[in-house]
C-alpha cells in the first residue's frame, strides 16, 4: 500500500480497540518471569556453552603480544576467539568502531576477545588469564579542546549548517539579546538487560536469539561483517530488555557469539557484563552549544542562531543538537550548525531521540533566559513565536539513529512546509490550567517551605514524526483468530498491544483472539523501533495487510469490499453474514503488505509537540534538587493506546529527570574512557526521585502522517524535559546553570544561607 | 572470579584460626561486597569461611546499660530494632540511608565496617591503584574525583570509606569486639579501627591476620538528638557525597562525624567544642587539614553547610 | 597535585594462576594454627554441593563454588524469570524473596543459601494464577519493558511485608511510631530497583492499590 495522499475515513476510526486504554497483552508473560529474553533462551537449541568477552585495557593503539596460554589451558575451556583467528570481518553499515578489535584499539573495552568455556564460571575466570600487552597511542578525549576543529556533517540529513536571512546584521541589531554557552554531558543508556546473544550454526546458517530493535538492521550488518549471505541469518528477538538506542545496531554481544559458537561449533551464549557495556557500547555524546536569541520588545524573535558541538570517532555522525531549532520558533533571520569533533572515546550513537533531546536541554534554558529579559512569562514567550510554517531551510526528515533511512535528495516542494498539525500553543495553555501555572513567582527564589526553595519551570517538547516502510503478514485460521507475524520488536514501547489492537479494529474480531508474533526476520520487515518511527510504521503497516486480509475475506464471501462490513467475528453486508471462521476454512486466509510512505512529509513537516511542567525543591543548605510534580502536555496525532502511550511519556519524563540531575558519563582524559561505567558510578533516577506523573494527550488525528493518524510519542515525552528541570531550579534559587546535569556543586556556592 | 574452596564454620574461634592458616583466604557473611570484588577479581580469595553459622547474630543489652551487637545482626535487623530506634536513633537513620532494601538485608555489622572503597580505578584492575596493586600509583588524583576524601589523604591514595553505618558508630563511640587465632579477645574503639591511607593504603583497618569481629557493643545511650544527614546526588540507593552524624545535646554541646570525606569515618572530638558556635566554626577544626582536587572541592563548603543544616534541625 | 604518569604501569593482565582447591583439615593444634597453608596452585575449581528449596521444590545440585544462587536458579534450575542485570547488587533485577526477605542473588552464593526457602518470581504466581501484585502491575502498566519487572514484584511484595513487620526505612517520620503505609515509604523502599522505562510512577500506583492504601 502507497501512502502518498492524506488519509479519509477508514477503519480504524471506529475507535471500538484502537485509541482504548487496554493493557499489554504481553503482560500476564512480562510479570510472571516467562516472557523468554534472549539470554533466557535454555529452551531454544541443546547443549549452550558459555561465552566471555574481554575487553581492551587501553582506549587507543595497539596490541602488541597477547598470549592465550593459561586461559586456554583453563578447565572448561573450549576456544577462544580473538581477532588473531577470528577471521576476516568487515564492519557493518551501522557500526563506526570495529565490533572485534585488535591488533588496533579503537576505544576502551572495545571487544579483544571471546572465551568460551561449559561454565559461565569458567569462561569468566579464563578471560581473566588472558594475558594483552598493548602500546598506547595518543587520542583525543576533550570535546572542549577538540571542539575547534569540528566540522558540519551532512551525511545524516540532519547536521551540517543552515541560514536564513541575515542572522548576524540581526542579531547586532536586536534589542535584546542573549549569547549562551550550555553544555549537556555523556549519556548511558543503561537499559536494564544487557546486551545478550545466543549464536548457533547449523552448517552455514546462523541463528541468533538476542536482544535487538532492528531486526533487518542486525541481519544485514551480521551478515556483512561476516561475509555471508543475508539469507544465512536469521536473527530472533522477540522480547527486549530496554533499547533507547543501545539496541539498534549490530553489537559485539551478537558477532562474538556467532564467532565463538562457529569456532566451538556448539552454540554459545553472550551477555555484556554491566561493567563493560558503558564503554563496549554506544552512548550519547556530550554536546557543547552556542545559542544567540535576538528580539524586540514586543517579544518577537528577530533573529536566533544555535550551534552545537559534539564527538565521535571518526567516520561517526553528530548529536546535530541545533537541528530542532530549524522549526521550533519564529524568526526571520537565524542560522543553525552541528559540528562533530574526533574524539576517541567509545562510539556515540543515537539514544532516545538523539538531537532533540541535548538541543532542547540548551534552546529551552535560553528561551527561559531569554523571557526573562523581556519581563515576559515564558509560556507567553513562546506562544508569541509560534510558526505554523517550517522558517528554516528545510530539515530533512530524519535522525542520526535512520542513517540508512536517508531519503532520496531531492527538492522538497516547498522550502517552508507547513507543520501537518501544530499544536504546540495548545499544550502549553491546557497545561498551564492544569499545572496550576499562575502560581508561579517571576521572581526567582521566593517560594520557600523551611529548607526548601520551591520553583516551577517550563518548556517546550519537539520531535520530528518520521515514517518508514513497514510490512506485515496475518493470517485468519478456522477458528476465527488472527495471527500478525512482522519482525517489528516490542522495547517496552507497546507493540505487541498496539499492533493487536490494530488488527482487532481492522477485522472487526476481539482483542483475545489476535496473536501477536514479533521480532523474527522469517517476518516481513518492517520499521523496526527506534526515532519513536515504530508504533505509527508498524501499524500502519499491520493496517496494509487486514486492507489486504479484508478484501480476501470479502471476495470468499463474495461480497463488494466497499460496502461491506467487518464486526463481532463476522463479514456482514447487507442483510448477508458469514462468521470469519467459517470463510477461513481449513485452508484460513493469508494477506501481507507493506505500507510505504509518498512525499506528504515533504509537502508537510510532520512534527510531535508537548509542554513540560515541573515543580522542584531544592535544598537551600545542600543544593539537593527534588522533583515534586511533572505534568507533560503531548500533542503526537492519534493515541493508540492511552495506557501504554503514557508509560512511554512518563518513561522518558524519568530519563528527562536522569539527564537533568546526574546522569553523567566522566572521562578520564589520561586514559581516555568512561570512568564510571556501572550503575553505582552511573546515577539513574530510582523510584525516590520521581513523583506521580501525569500526562495530558491533546485531542488530535492526524491523517497526513498515516492511515493510522498516528504519530511517534516515545521520545517526545524527554525532549526538553531536561530544560523544565534546569528552568524550575532556576525559578526555585535564581542560580543558572548551563552545564548539565545540574548537580548540587553547582548550585551551592551561589545559593547563601546563614552559617552560624 | 578465581576459584576457591568453601567450608562454613561454627565456632569463632575456629573461623579465626583457619584465616589465619589459610593464606589468602576470607571470610564471608554477606557477601554484598566481596563478591561483587570477586567478579571484578579486584579479590581473589583462595578460600572463603562462611561465618554465617557462628550464632553472632544478637543483639543484646550490656550489663552496664549499653548495647551488644552480634557481627552478624543484618543492617535491617539492626535498624528496625526497638532499642536502637529509641536510643540510638543515630544509627538506625545511618543505616537506613545506606543500600537498598535488598542489601541490607543481606548485609552484616562486622561487613559494612570493613566494606571497601568506592572509588572507580579500585574497581577498574585496567587502572592503577595503590590500595589494590600496591606501587601501581593512584589513578583518582588527577582523574574522576568527584567522591573521594578530602581530609587524612595521602598521595598514595584519596580513596574513602563508604559506609554510613560505621559513622554513626564512630558519633556513638562504637567498640568493636574480635576474637583472634590463638583464642584472645580484644576490644577496639572504633576510632582505631579504621587506617588512614598513607603510605599503605591496602591496609585499610587494624585487625590482625585471622582476628574475626565478633561484635560491636555501644557504651549507654547520651540522649541529645539523633541526626544523620546523607547527602548525595540521587535521592536514595547512591553513596554519601558527604554525610552528617551527630548527636546534639540540648544545651547546644554534641559530637559529629562525617561520611564521605575520608578513608574512614571522619570525627574529631576538638571540633565538636565549636558546636555552641556553629558550623562554620566546627567545619573549619573538621577539615583543618582538608586538601582537594577540582573535581571535589565542593564538599568542604557541602560540608559547612550540611553541618548548618543539622544544628538548625536540631534547634527546632 | 602530582599527575599519575600512565607510561609508569604496564598493562600486563593478572598471569598468577589461580589458587583453588585447599585441603581444608579440621582444627588443629596451635602450633599448626600458626603454620601457614599456601593455597594449592591448582586451578581446578572447586565443586559443592547444595540443596536449594526454591518455590517450595528441593533441588540437590552440584555446582562450583563460585555460582551464585542468581545463576544457579537461572542456569541450572532454568528459572529464568529472576534476571541478570548487572550482577553487582546495582539494580535489583535479580531480587528473590529468601525466608521472607528480599535479597539480591547475585551477590550471595548458592552454596550460601544450603536450606533456606527461596521463593522466585514463578512461585508468586503464573499467567493463569496471578499474585495480585502482578495483575496490580499489569492493571497500571507498571513495567515497560518488562526485564525489571520480576525484582521489582518480588520486591515490591517483601516491601509491603517489611512494612507490617514494622522495619523503619530512611523516610519514616519518627522511629519510635508505627509506620505508615504511604507512596512515600514505598517510593524510598523501592528505590533498589531500577527501571530504566521508568515506569516508577505506574509501579507506585500497583502498589498502592495492593497495600490498600489511596495515594
Amino acid at each position: 500500500m502507497k501512502f502518498d495522499t492524506p488519509a479519509t475515513n477508514n477503519p480504524i476510526d471506529q475507535l471500538k480497540v484502537v485509541g482504548q486504554p487496554v493493557s499489554r497483552i504481553d503482560g500476564p508473560l512480562k510479570t510472571t518471569g516467562t516472557a523468554p529474553y534472549a539470554y533466557d533462551r535454555n529452551d531454544v537449541i541443546a547443549n549452550q556453552a558459555y561465552g566471555y568477552i574481554l575487553g581492551s585495557s587501553i582506549a587507543k593503539g595497539h596490541i602488541t603480544s597477547l598470549n592465550l596460554s593459561a586461559a586456554k589451558a583453563y578447565p572448561g575451556v573450549i576456544t577462544i576467539v580473538t581477532y588473531q583467528n577470528a577471521g576476516k570481518l568487515a564492519k557493518g553499515k551501522f557500526n563506526t568502531a570495529l565490533l572485534l578489535g585488535g591488533p588496533e584499539i579503537q576505544h576502551y573495552h572495545q571487544a579483544i576477545a571471546i572465551v568460551v568455556a561449559e561454565t559461565f564460571e569458567q569462561a569468566r575466570a579464563a578471560a581473566h588469564l588472558i594475558q594483552v600487552k598493548y602500546e598506547r597511542s595518543k587520542g583525543y578525549y576533550d570535546l572542549e579542546k577538540e571542539k575547534p576543529k569540528g566540522v558540519p556533517t551532512d551525511d545524516t540529513g540532519t547536521a551540517g549548517e543552515s541560514a536564513v536571512g541575515n542572522f548576524d546584521a540581526a542579531f547586532a541589531s536586536s534589542s535584546l539579546k542573549l549569547d549562551a554557552t550550555y553544555s549537556t554531558s555523556h549519556e548511558s543508556h543503561s537499559m536494564m538487560e544487557p546486551h545478550a546473544t545466543i549464536a548457533a550454526w547449523d552448517g552455514g546458517q546462523l541463528t541468533l536469539w538476542t536482544s535487538n530493535q532492528m531486526i533487518d538492521w542486525a541481519v544485514g550488518d551480521m551478515a556483512k561483517t561476516l561475509g555471508i549471505a543475508k539469507e544465512k541469518v536469521r536473527v530472533i528477538s522477540p522480547y527486549i530488555g530496554g533499547g533507547f538506542g543501545a539496541k539498534l545496531f549490530l553489537r559485539s554481544d551478537a558477532l562474538m557469539a556467532a564467532l565463538a559458537a562457529r569456532a566451538a561449533q556448539r552454540p554459545v551464549k553472550v551477555s555484556l557484563q554491566r561493567a563493560l557495556i558503558p564503554n563496549n557500547t554506544t552512548h550519547r555524546s556530550a554536546t557543547i552549544q552556542r545559542i544567540r536569541i535576538g528580539a524586540n520588545k514586543d517579544g518577537l524573535i528577530t533573529a536566533i542562531g544555535h550551534e552545537s558541538w559534539s564527538g565521535n570517532l571518526p567516520e561517526g555522525g553528530p548529536e546535530a543538537g541545533a537541528f530542532q531549532t530549524r522549526s521550533l520558533y519564529a524568526g526571520a533571520n537565524r542560522m543553525t550548525s552541528n559540528r562533530v569533533s574526533r574524539l576517541d572515546l567509545p562510539e556515540a550513537n543515537a539514544m532516545r531521540a538523539p538531537n532533540e533531546a541535548s538541543g532542547l536541554a540548551a534552546l529551552e534554558i535560553a528561551m527561559d533566559e531569554m523571557a526573562e529579559k523581556l519581563g515576559m512569562d515564558p509560556i507567553e514567550f513562546r506562544i508569541r513565536n509560534d510558526t505554523q510554517t517550517v522558517p528554516d531551510s528545510p530539515a530533512k526528515p530524519s535522525s542520526t539513529d535512520s542513517q540508512s533511512k536517508k531519503t532520496e535528495e531531492k527538492e522538497p516542494p516547498n522550502p517552508h512546509p507547513p507543520f501537518s498539525l501544530r499544536q504546540l500553543v495548545k499544550c502549553f495553555q491546557t497545561g498551564a490550567k492544569q499545572f496550576g501555572w499562575s502560581k508561579r513567582k517571576a521572581k526567582p527564589g521566593v517560594l520557600r517551605e523551611g529548607r526548601w526553595l520551591i520553583g516551577l519551570g517550563v518548556a517546550s517538547a519537539y520531535r520530528d514524526n518520521i515514517v518508514t516502510k513497514s510490512a506485515a503478514r496475518i493470517r485468519l485460521d478456522r477458528r476465527g483468530y488472527l495471527t500478525v507475524e512482522t519482525d517489528m520488536t516490542d522495547i517496552g514501547t507497546g507493540s505487541y498491544t498496539i499492533i493487536a489492537q490494530t488488527a482487532a479494529e481492522m477485522m472487526g474480531v476481539p482483542l483475545a483472539k489476535v496473536n501477536v508474533r514479533l521480532g523474527d526476520s522469517n517476518f516481513p520487515v518492517s520499521s523496526g523501533s527506534g526515532g519513536q518511527w515504530g508504533g505509527n510504521s508498524s501499524t500502519s503497516g499491520v493496517y496494509a495487510a487486514c486492507v489486504k486480509l479484508r478484501e480476501a475475506i470479502a471476495q470468499k464471501a463474495n461480497f463488494n469490499i466497499e460496502s461491506a462490513v467487518f464486526a463481532d467475528e463476522k463479514i456482514l453486508h447487507g442483510s448477508k453474514s458469514f462468521t470469519l471462521a467459517e470463510l477461513a476454512g481449513s485452508q484460513g486466509i493469508n494477506a501481507e503488505d507493506t505500507i510505504e510512505f509518498g512525499d506528504l512529509d515533504k509537502k508537510y513537516q510532520q512534527s510531535t509537540f508537548g509542554a513540560h511542567f515541573v515543580e522542584v525543591a531544592v535544598d537551600a543548605y545542600t543544593g539537593e534538587t527534588r522533583i515534586r510534580r511533572m505534568l507533560a502536555v503531548c500533542a503526537a496525532g492519534r493515541i493508540l493506546n492511552p495506557k501504554t502511550a503514557r508509560s512511554q511519556v512518563i518513561g522518558a519524563m524519568t530519563m528527562g529527570v536522569g539527564a537533568a540531575l546526574m546522569e553523567s558519563l566522566e572521562v578520564d582524559q589520561r586514559y581516555g574512557y568512561f570512568v564510571n561505567h556501572d550503575l553505582a558510578g552511573y546515577e539513574v533516577p530510582v523510584h525516590a526521585d520521581i513523583p506521580h506523573q501525569e500526562v495530558i494527550f491533546l485531542e488530535e488525528t492526524d491523517p497526513i502522517s498515516s492511515p493510522m493518524k498516528a504519530k511517534g510519542v516515545g521520545e517526545l515525552g524527554i525532549c526538553g524535559v531536561a530544560a523544565a528541570v534546569s528552568n524550575a531550579i532556576y525559578n526555585a534559587t535564581g542560580v543558572r546553570v548551563r552545564d548539565y546535569p545540574v548537580t548540587l556543586d553547582k548550585l551551592i556556592g551561589k545559593i547563601s544561607i546563614k552559617v552560624g | 572470579m578465581k576459584a576457591f574452596t568453601y567450608e562454613r564454620v561454627n565456632l569463632p574461634v575456629d573461623a579465626a584460626v583457619k584465616a589465619a592458616r589459610i593464606s589468602n583466604s576470607k571470610f564471608i557473611a554477606g557477601g554484598t561486597n566481596l563478591l561483587d570484588l570477586m567478579k571484578l577479581q579486584v579479590e581473589t580469595p583462595g578460600h572463603l569461611i562462611d561465618i554465617n553459622d557462628l550464632g553472632l547474630d544478637k543483639i543484646e543489652p550490656t550489663t552496664d546499660g549499653g548495647l551488644r551487637i552480634g557481627a552478624l545482626v543484618r543492617n535491617t535487623d539492626l535498624a528496625a530494632h526497638d532499642i536502637v530506634r529509641r536510643k540510638y536513633g543515630v544509627l538506625s537513620r545511618a543505616l537506613l540511608a545506606g543500600a537498598s532494601g535488598q542489601l541490607r538485608n543481606q548485609a552484616t555489622t562486622a561487613g559494612n565496617l570493613l566494606q571497601r572503597t568506592r572509588c572507580p580505578y579500585f574497581y577498574d584492575t585496567n587502572l592503577p591503584c595503590n590500595k589494590r596493586e600496591p606501587g601501581t600509583g593512584c589513578a583518582a588524583l588527577g582523574g574522576y574525583s568527584r567522591n573521594h576524601a578530602i581530609v587524612g589523604v595521602s598521595d598514595q591514595c584519596i580513596a574513602t570509606h563508604p559506609s554510613d553505618m560505621a559513622v554513626a558508630m564512630r558519633v556513638l563511640d562504637a567498640t568493636i569486639e574480635t576474637v583472634r587465632s590463638n583464642g584472645s579477645t580484644r576490644s577496639i574503639p572504633i576510632a582505631e579501627l579504621h587506617r588512614l591511607p598513607g603510605n599503605t593504603p591496602q591496609i585499610e583497618h587494624t585487625l590482625e591476620k585471622g582476628e574475626l569481629i565478633t561484635a560491636v557493643t555501644l557504651p549507654p545511650p547520651v540522649g541529645g538528638i539523633h541526626i544523620y544527614r546523607k547527602v548525595r546526588d540521587r535521592a536514595s540507593y547512591a553513596f554519601a557525597l558527604v554525610s552528617v552524624a551527630a548527636i546534639i545535646q540540648r544545651d547546644g554541646s554534641g559530637r559529629v562525624a562525617l561520611g564521605g570525606v575520608a578513608h574512614k569515618p571522619w570525627r574529631v572530638e576538638e571540633a565538636e567544642r565549636a558546636l555552641p558556635k556553629g558550623a562554620k566554626a566546627v567545619s573549619a577544626k573538621l577539615l583543618a587539614n582538608a586538601r582537594t582536587t577540582h573535581d571535589n572541592a565542593f564538599k568542604v563548603s557541602l560540608v559547612e553547610r550540611t553541618l548548618a543544616s543539622v544544628i538548625n534541625e536540631a534547634k527546632a | 597535585m602530582a599527575e599519575f604518569d600512565p607510561n609508569r604501569r604496564k598493562f600486563i593482565r593478572n598471569t598468577a594462576a589461580s589458587s583453588g582447591a585447599i585441603a581444608v583439615a579440621k582444627i588443629a593444634t596451635e602450633a599448626e594454627a600458626r603454620s601457614v597453608i599456601q593455597p594449592s596452585q591448582t586451578t581446578e575449581p572447586s565443586k559443592v554441593n547444595v540443596l536449594l528449596k526454591v518455590n517450595g521444590s528441593e533441588h540437590q545440585l552440584l555446582v562450583d563454588s563460585r555460582t551464585t544462587l542468581l545463576d544457579a536458579l537461572r542456569e541450572r534450575l532454568h528459572l529464568t524469570g529472576t534476571k541478570k542485570g548487572c550482577d553487582q547488587g546495582q539494580c535489583g533485577a535479580c531480587t528473590v524473596i529468601v525466608d521472607g526477605r528480599r535479597i539480591a542473588s547475585c551477590l550471595t552464593l548458592a552454596v550460601m543459601q544450603e536450606g533456606h526457602d527461596i521463593t522466585t518470581i514463578e512461585g508468586l504466581g503464573t499467567p493463569n494464577n496471578l499474585h495480585p501484585m502482578q495483575a496490580a502491575f499489569i492493571k497500571h502498566d507498571g513495567y515497560q519493558c518488562g526485564f525489571c519487572t520480576p525484582g521489582q514484584i518480588c520486591s515490591a511484595v517483601a516491601m509491603l511485608d517489611e512494612i507490617k513487620a514494622g522495619i523503619p526505612s530512611h523516610v519514616t517520620e519518627d522511629l519510635t511510631h508505627p509506620i505508615e503505609m504511604s507512596t512515600i515509604e514505598f517510593r524510598e523502599r523501592m528505590s533498589g530497583n531500577l527501571c530504566r522505562c521508568g515506569a516508577y510512577s505506574n509501579i507506585q500506583e500497583a502498589i498502592t492499590e495492593v497495600a490498600g492504601v489511596s495515594r
